[in-house]
């Protein structure tokens, strides 16, 4: 797990790895598996009730770091499947793809998760999540206002984020 | 070294049917490759729950740290999924072919039962040729 340098925001963005508006959303949970923040720019299909879709998407993050963790085939020292890993204890993963959708994950030392879900032929977006947590220790964790735990409500933070997903994917 | 790790076959209900493994450090026992297939399986069957867009038929990458798992999906809902290291080529084109065996050497032999483990002696020897032995010829197919 790489700790994540200072937090200024870098100067310029990673760059764009695809281009048109193929974001779909953005999940942030935190490590109690609260959804902080969710964003939708382009979903025709809802399956389930915003609540009950942001339990599964969690239940199933959480599901694959367990079946990563056990799957890995580097490692002898794996424990039982379904054993609660901190974060940043052992494989994890970064990306999965379906033929509709790619989701890219990102989980930091402190346990938040950013989720974006793009279009299914976008590139590496690692470095795109870790620009994203920047937004959200600039615009969030250092807002005096804000309660850690409590969902995002902040009008700049949206307005940047939607900036910026509009151009990286 | 073998860029494959290990294979798994997993039939239409979750249940592991065929599991083969080339190598990955800490072999996993009996249990935990049988709880492994069906955690997958519902996996998979999430994520085509949470698709933005309609018409998802489910995870076909995982990339996951330290390993690439590559997962193909038959009609009738076998699915066949790989380990291997991460940016290996050309799975997909390896997990057809093996489900080509599949129909050949299991699903077309009479003394096997549908949905049961594969014990099939030929589709094992066959299996480890493509895998192992000949990886590059079988891959330019």
């Amino acid at each position: 797990m790489q700790f994540f340098g200072g937090s200024e925001i870098s100067p310029s963005p990673p760059a764009p790895t695809a281009s048109g508006n193929n974001g779909h959303m953005l999940y942030v949970f935190n490590r109690n598996g609260i959804c902080l923040l969710y964003r939708e720019w382009n979903r025709p299909l809802h399956t389930l009730n915003a609540q009950q879709d942001h339990k599964l998407m969690f239940g199933l993050l959480f599901s694959l770091k367990s079946l990563t963790a056990k799957m890995d085939p580097t490692s002898s020292e794996k424990g039982n499947l379904g054993v609660p890993q901190l974060p940043g204890q052992g494989c994890s993963f970064h990306s999965f793809r379906t033929n509709t959708y790619k989701l890219s994950f990102m989980e930091t030392p402190s346990g938040i998760k950013i989720i974006l879900v793009t279009h299914p032929r976008t590139g590496d977006l690692r470095e795109s999540l870790k620009y994203i947590y920047n937004l959200y220790v600039e615009y969030v964790v250092k807002n005096p206002l804000y309660t850690p735990g409590a969902p995002i409500r902040s009008e700049l933070f949206n307005t940047t984020l939607d900036q910026y997903v509009r151009g990286i994917a | 070294m073998a860029a494959i790790n290990s294979l798994y076959i997993v039939n239409k209900s979750g249940g592991l049917i065929y599991y083969k493994d080339y190598g990955s450090a800490g072999r996993m026992d009996t249990n935990d490759t049988l709880r492994v297939a069906s955690l997958w399986h519902s996996m998979h069957a999430i994520s085509q729950q949470l698709s933005p867009v309609s018409g998802c038929s489910g995870i076909e990458l995982l990339q996951a740290d330290t390993f690439d798992l590559h997962c193909f999906q038959s009609l009738t809902g076998t699915k066949f999924f790989a380990v291997c290291e991460p940016g290996t080529q050309q799975i997909e084109s390896l997990l057809k072919f093996i489900y080509g065996l599949y129909t050949d050497y299991v699903l077309k032999n009479p003394f096997y039962e549908i949905e049961m483990p594969i014990r099939c002696e030929l589709f094992d020897i066959n299996l480890t040729q493509s895998v192992q032995k000949d990886r590059v010829a079988l891959l330019g197919q």
